[in-house]
């Protein structure tokens, strides 16, 4: 058997109601589990991006990212290793109040962790880290021995290409032909109004 | 100044601005404005009544495959909804455009469990190619047109449309129709690219022992002569799927036969001796390939194909050329050369011959007194010229239809592959009869398949359609008989079947009909059904526990394949 890896597989997409729900079904049909999902808009304008983390090996991404770009309402669908790309998470951690005061184990923790204090009432402290997942865990842990976490938790994965631009320049050349346009401007926010 | 009407008459316009000229479906509350709107559509439509909304879908399924157009059916929310979704997961699976359009109730009402409400979008979401769910009058229009290009372009498939019983009745602009050919999400097919048709050429050209696997990819592009140019110009021998059946003509003398599980000995063992397999609108589906371990190992493969998705799923492609067949073939034409295979060809014969003694002329010739169902098949095959459609239900009567009855013509199979749905026979033979009025629709079922839809003769009544209804009745179950007695030690778990008289319920629906049971009577009774105007039910008594061979068992190499 072929190993199994993270993925993260990016969609470019209209907003169209339902589409997450066509989206999930292709990995639930291949019993895949989605790590992390997140949706969002993208540096295009009107276009979503969703960035699915998966674990499963490279024949199975291939043929996931495959199908997924066959719906009709996804332009362009990839799939990356994680050293392909920048990516990040974010996670909230709540402590008492009380725990942050008494000693400066915590706060210790907190500076070297780089995380934010984002808000502090008399009974609870809020605080912020983006980071890998493991960095999120090792805090979580951390914190958690220190006085105990009330409450955690931790957004989707989002992550950008290391490529220069949101890559869709083969679609876009194959839409002009389609239209029978012979001017195919590079992409950007802009080049999109004339495909609408 | 534009006309105002209702989201009912817009759809109503938009139809006709599609040419559509067949609609199957099936009344119910949540669809009435749209019936009420083609009350005064009814000259200009064909519109048939069936009897069950499965039977509509398929009827639909069989109009699309002969005619090559969208098939339309429509049905009401809830129950007439889920009962339409088994024929539109057999048309995802066969890549059959269909748009189906199905009530709703009122959108103030969606999502608070009203009378037959049922979330159609999300129970069809897995097996439609799209699906949209209509909220204001004011979207039918567009809509519609989205619907009939999703369907029928590209890899084609089904469109299933919740029209809400407020956008049924909202008023809205009936503007000039404009039909949709572009959105910016959607590209049908890949550009063909050049360089992916010298690398197959390159292959091709260089093969001593090259062998084609053509499927319904080629009837739904239209590319027939295309591929007999291709095939002729190479000298290239050819097996064909189910479903690639018509896209070849049956008597063309490169032609070795159906591949996989009940194909010939011939295709399925050279597919694993040839040098280069050339596989044409075809998706390598498990029962062509069998175990894809052992599957052509020894083969550098081309796939031309629409479905980027399809590459290398199942089987590796060495040499993919993406796009659409119609585009790629003739460029491929323009770039292999002249080649003479005699010796590679002449050694398929001696394995038909292998085949041809231990399997074949037992099934045409049998020495017992009971018909067998490939001597009937044959007999209407020769009587017929390759000139016929043939539909089939599902069962050990498709696998024979498949393999004793011959079609010369593109277009004139109409069975279900993919999804194996038992039922799907008699309505599809009535949208094939619907689509191709002035031919000959020749139906063969089994005695269980029939019974899944059988109201339909209601149909065929009501409608006057002519189909010609063939029941192989061999009091069974068959194909899973067979598997019970070569996999199961004969232990015949819920296969006998107890059957209504046939006849007499052809003729309770005033329809022609009569029993075969004796040799003697076949051929003059087959001549009878074939001479009447009109549609004819034949039953045909057969031999009870045959089986179908050759056979490749599921999830077997193909040189597993046993004779009997
Ligand atoms: C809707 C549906 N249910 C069950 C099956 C499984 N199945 C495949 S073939 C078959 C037997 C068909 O019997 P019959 O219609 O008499 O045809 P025969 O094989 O005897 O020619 C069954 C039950 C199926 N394909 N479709
Ligand atoms: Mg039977």
């Amino acid at each position: 058997m072929e190993q199994k890896q993270e993925y993260t597989i990016t969609a470019f997409t209209e907003n169209a109601v339902g589409l997450l729900n066509r989206i999930t079904i292709i990995f639930t049909r291949r019993h895949i589990n989605i790590e992390s999902l997140t949706v969002s808009a993208s540096a295009l304008q009107g276009i979503h991006k969703f960035t699915i983390v998966v674990n499963t090996t490279e024949d199975q991404v291939q043929k996931v990212v495959n199908q997924i770009e066959k719906l009709v309402e996804v332009l362009k669908s990839f799939y990356h290793t994680n050293d392909e790309i920048v990516h990040q998470e974010l996670a909230l951690y709540k402590l008492p109040t009380k725990g942050l005061l008494e000693g400066n184990q915590v706060e210790q923790i907190v500076r070297e962790h780089a995380a934010r204090i984002l808000e502090v009432t008399p009974s609870f402290t809020t605080i912020e880290l983006t980071g890998y997942k493991h960095e999120l865990v090792l805090l979580f842990e951390r914190l958690d021995k220190a006085c105990g976490v009330l409450q955690y938790t931790s957004s989707g994965r989002i992550a950008v290409h290391r490529a220069k631009q949101e890559v869709l320049t083969d679609h876009v050349e194959a839409l002009a032909k389609l239209k029978g346009e012979n001017k195919i401007d590079k992409v950007s926010g802009k080049t999109w109004d004339w495909l609408t | 100044m534009s006309k105002t009407g209702t989201g009912a008459e817009s759809l109503m316009l938009s139809l006709m601005a599609e040419r559509v000229d067949t609609i199957f479906g099936y009344p119910g509350g949540a669809i009435m404005p749209v019936f009420d709107s083609m009350y005064d559509y009814l000259g200009k439509l064909n519109y048939i009544l069936t009897r069950h909304e499965q039977g509509a879908v398929h009827a639909a399924q069989g109009y699309a495959r002969v005619s090559g157009k969208v098939g339309v059916c429509i049905a009401t929310s809830g129950p007439g909804a889920t009962n339409l979704i088994t024929g539109v997961a057999d048309a995802m699976i066969d890549s059959t455009p269909l748009v189906c359009i199905v009530g709703q109730v009122g959108a103030q009402l969606l999502g608070t469990d009203a009378f037959q409400e049922a979330d159609v979008v999300g129970i069809s979401m897995p097996v439609t190619k799209w699906n949209y769910q209509i909220t204001e009058a004011d979207e039918v229009a567009e809509v519609i047109a989205k619907a009939f290009y999703v369907a029928s372009s590209g890899r084609p498939g089904p469109v299933v449309l919740d029209f809400t019983k407020n956008a049924q009745i909202g008023k809205t602009a009936l503007k000039e129709y404009k039909r949709c050919s572009f959105f910016r999400s959607y590209i049908p097919a890949p550009i063909p690219k050049s360089e992916e048709v010298s690398a197959a050429a390159d292959l091709i050209n260089a093969a001593k022992k090259p062998f084609a696997l053509i499927g319904q990819g080629v009837t739904i592009a239209n590319a027939e002569k295309e591929v007999v140019e291709l095939l002729e110009k190479a000298d290239i021998p050819f097996g064909w799927t189910l479903l690639g059946k018509s896209a070849v003509p049956g008597s063309h003398p490169l032609n070795m036969g159906m591949l996989g599980m009940h194909g010939g000995y011939a295709p399925n063992a050279k597919t694993n001796e040839c040098d280069v397999l050339i596989a044409i609108g075809m998706r390598f589906d498990d029962r062509v390939t069998s175990d894809v371990k052992m599957y052509a190992p020894q083969a550098k493969v081309v796939h031309m194909e629409i479905d980027k998705a399809e590459i290398s799923k199942n089987i590796k492609a060495h040499a993919p050329v993406l796009g659409n067949i119609k585009e790629t073939v003739p460029m491929l034409v323009a770039k292999v050369h002249g080649a003479k295979h005699a010796e590679w060809i002449a050694s398929f014969a001696p394995l038909y011959k292998e085949e041809k003694e231990k399997v074949i002329d037992k099934q045409l010739h049998p020495k017992g007194n009971d018909i067998t169902m490939g001597e009937a098949i044959n007999l209407f095959s020769e009587k017929t010229a390759g000139e016929a459609i043939l539909v089939t239900d599902v069962g050990q009567q498709q696998m024979f239809a498949a393999r004793y009855f011959n079609v010369n013509k593109p277009r004139s199979v109409v069975t279900s592959g993919g999804l194996g749905t038992m039922g799907f026979g008699l309505p599809s033979a009535i949208g094939a009869k619907v689509a191709a009025p002035d031919r000959e629709v020749i139906l063969f079922a089994g005695d269980g398949g029939i019974q899944m839809t059988i109201q339909e003769l209601g149909t065929i009544m009501q409608s006057d359609i002519g189909v010609k209804i063939v029941i192989l009745n061999n009091g069974y179950l068959g194909m899973v008989r067979q598997w019970q007695e070569l996999f199961h030690q004969k232990r015949y778990s819920s296969t006998p079947l107890a059957n209504p008289d046939f006849v007499m319920v052809a003729k309770a629906y005033s329809i022609a009909a009569k029993k075969v049971a004796k040799r003697d009577e076949l051929a003059s009774t087959i001549d009878e059904m074939l001479n009447h105007k009109g549609a004819y039910l034949l039953e045909i008594a057969v031999e009870a526990e045959d089986n179908v061979f050759p056979m490749v068992p599921a999830g077997a190499p193909l040189s597993s394949i046993r004779f009997e």
